[in-house]
């Protein structure tokens, strides 16, 4: 009479999620307007605050180098309908009433966002092809730096995803989310340190300074695609995560 | 493991202080379809959520089929069927694509998802919103798209908080028939404070308030406890003689006219109907209008529920 249980694979319980998210990006405004505006935006910080011709360089540091900037408001602005909404919209229940982990469903959730950020990203390809109309530059250490640029969103959007999962208001969610982010990526900066440094042992300063994504990406934008920096992203991503499964868990309902 | 059967055993759930389900114990058997009934806030949607797995209870256990809720998660969700309080969905998707969706969270893949998909719109009616956004559609609708993903998978175990909440009388209707046809071998599970559903769909009602379980009968059963099972209720000219003369009545507990109508109640277990009838045609009163009383599910409710009495 009743069906057998049908077992769902991680890997198909993700991918439907990521594939259902995917889509809802496209059938609202939401992925339109964000890719517009990150393209303009990178644009404008590349060609004129970062003097991207005066400079005479056939790179894209000018280009890079804001795209921290660029995050800290527009990363929290896509993360932070992850789970608020769901929360608002009570889908929240369906969703983690279905045969799939809380787990499962925060990764499907994040990865698709995560996607979506890199198909923005990749999207300001023709920068790439401006600067190699122009000179001959180090096409590996570019590749290497969209890579760890995709990496720091990817953190970033970890902690966004983790904040939108505290409340069902998109407003507190984007706001915890600018102001963790712009603690993570300033924690090696002397504004930061300056707080710290007097009373805090030098080991507590050292791991501060370590938590910091800019200074990692400073490397990382220069073309030094070093592994340790990758595994720094990938812990930070991983603890978040994390972090935003536990709090669903526990307050599922509120 | 596979006979389909609920359980719970001293089922909890507390928020801080406030306890919002307490010691409930209950087992359904298959075929069974349960009106559970209570006052809003009375811990319905939370004993749901527990059981669909939404949230974990504070102590106590449920299982699903022999597989516990919290333990053995995912395979009491697989059972389940679950249409939630309200009707959630993904209001941007269309129908087919939200349906699609489930199908594939479900397990199934490739054809199959159209396939169940399709049919579960057929079974709802919902071929012509098909690529409409769910957000866009009625309310009658949108109760149907969340029916439609709770059956797609032809479930064990149907829960369902509310499913009738803002249908209209022939979707009601519509609904209603669909609940009976899939109830054999099943377990359904209903929530609703509409109190003819339970009449009209269940064959087992519990009713808490303040989360606890305070009465677990067939919905005859609840009829026979309201003070109007077997009363007799009639519209007679010249009321107030003719009340005065059934009190007299052997096994007429007590008369009352309200709102033109008489109505005698009966002592316990005495069936009064002939003995009135008797009566009337005695002496011949006018009588307009005359019928027995199954009992009044409302005042039920009321009285189980507030412990008011027979006022």
């Amino acid at each position: 009479m009743s069906l057998a249980i049908r077992p769902v694979s991680t890997f198909n319980a993700v991918k439907n999620v990521v594939g259902r998210e995917l889509s809802s990006y496209f059938s609202t405004p939401v992925a339109w307007v964000f890719i517009v505006i990150f393209l303009v935006m990178s644009g404008v910080f590349t060609f004129y605050m970062g003097s991207f011709y005066e400079r005479g360089m056939a790179d894209l540091a000018p280009f890079f180098q804001f795209h921290a900037w660029l995050y800290l408001f527009l990363v929290p602005a896509i993360s932070m309908r992850l789970w608020a909404e769901e929360r608002r919209s009570g889908s929240i229940e369906l969703l983690l009433t279905l045969p799939l982990t809380t787990w499962q469903a925060v990764l499907g959730k994040y990865l698709a966002a995560w996607l979506f950020i890199g198909l923005a990203l990749s999207l300001t390809f023709p920068t790439w092809l401006t600067v190699n109309y122009l000179g001959n530059p180090d096409n590996g250490s570019i590749l290497a730096a969209y890579i760890g640029s995709w990496m720091m969103a990817g953190g970033l959007l970890a902690i966004g995803s983790c904040m939108s999962a505290l409340t069902r208001n998109q407003v507190v969610a984007f706001i915890l989310s600018v102001v963790v982010c712009f603690g993570f990526l300033l924690s090696g900066l002397p504004m930061v340190m300056n707080v710290f440094s007097g009373w805090a042992p030098q080991s507590v300063l050292d791991m501060i300074a370590d938590f910091s994504f800019l200074t990692r990406f400073a490397s990382i934008s220069k073309g030094i695609l070093d592994l340790r920096d990758m595994f720094y992203f990938a812990l930070v991503i991983a603890s978040w995560l994390m972090a935003n499964t536990i709090i669903l868990e526990f307050r599922k309902a509120d | 493991m596979s006979d389909v059967r609920i359980e719970t055993q001293a089922l909890t759930k507390r928020y801080g202080r406030l306890t919002a389900v307490q010691d409930l114990n209950f087992s359904i058997e298959a075929g069974e379809v349960l009106g559970f009934l209570g006052p809003n806030g009375a811990g319905k949607s939370t004993t749901m959520k527990m059981l669909t797995g939404f949230l974990a209870p504070t102590s106590g256990t449920a299982s699903i089929n022999g597989h516990d809720v919290v333990t053995d998660s995912l395979a009491a969700r697989q059972c389940i069927g679950y249409l939630p309080e309200g009707a959630p969905a993904y209001g941007e998707m269309t129908t087919r694509h939200f349906l699609a969706f489930i199908a594939r969270a479900r397990g199934f893949s490739g054809d199959e998802v159209k396939r169940v998909s399709g049919l579960a719109m057929e079974r709802l009616n919902l071929q012509d919103v098909a690529e409409q956004p769910i957000e866009t559609l009625s309310k009658g609708f949108k109760r149907r798209v969340g029916l439609a993903q709770a059956i797609l998978h032809d479930p064990d175990v149907l829960i369902l908080d509310e499913p009738t909440d803002g249908l209209d009388p022939n979707q009601k209707h519509e609904v209603r028939a669909l609940i009976r046809e899939m109830a054999a071998g099943k377990i359904i599970v209903i929530s609703t404070h509409v109190l003819e559903e339970v009449h009209a769909l269940c064959n087992r009602a519990i009713i808490i308030a303040d989360g606890r379980l305070l009465v677990d009968d067939s919905p005859r059963g609840l009829l026979a406890r309201s003070r109007y099972h077997n009363a007799v209720t009639m519209v007679v000219d010249q009321a107030e003689r003719v009340a005065s003369a059934l009190s007299e009545l052997p096994g007429a507990a007590r008369v009352e006219i309200r709102e033109g109508e008489l109505t005698v109640f009966p002592v316990a277990g005495v069936a009064l109907f002939e003995a009135i009838s008797d009566r009337i045609r005695q002496n011949r009163w006018d009588v307009h209008e005359i019928r027995l009383e199954a009992g009044r599910m409302d005042e039920v409710f009321r009285q189980i529920t507030t412990g008011e009495g027979s006022k």
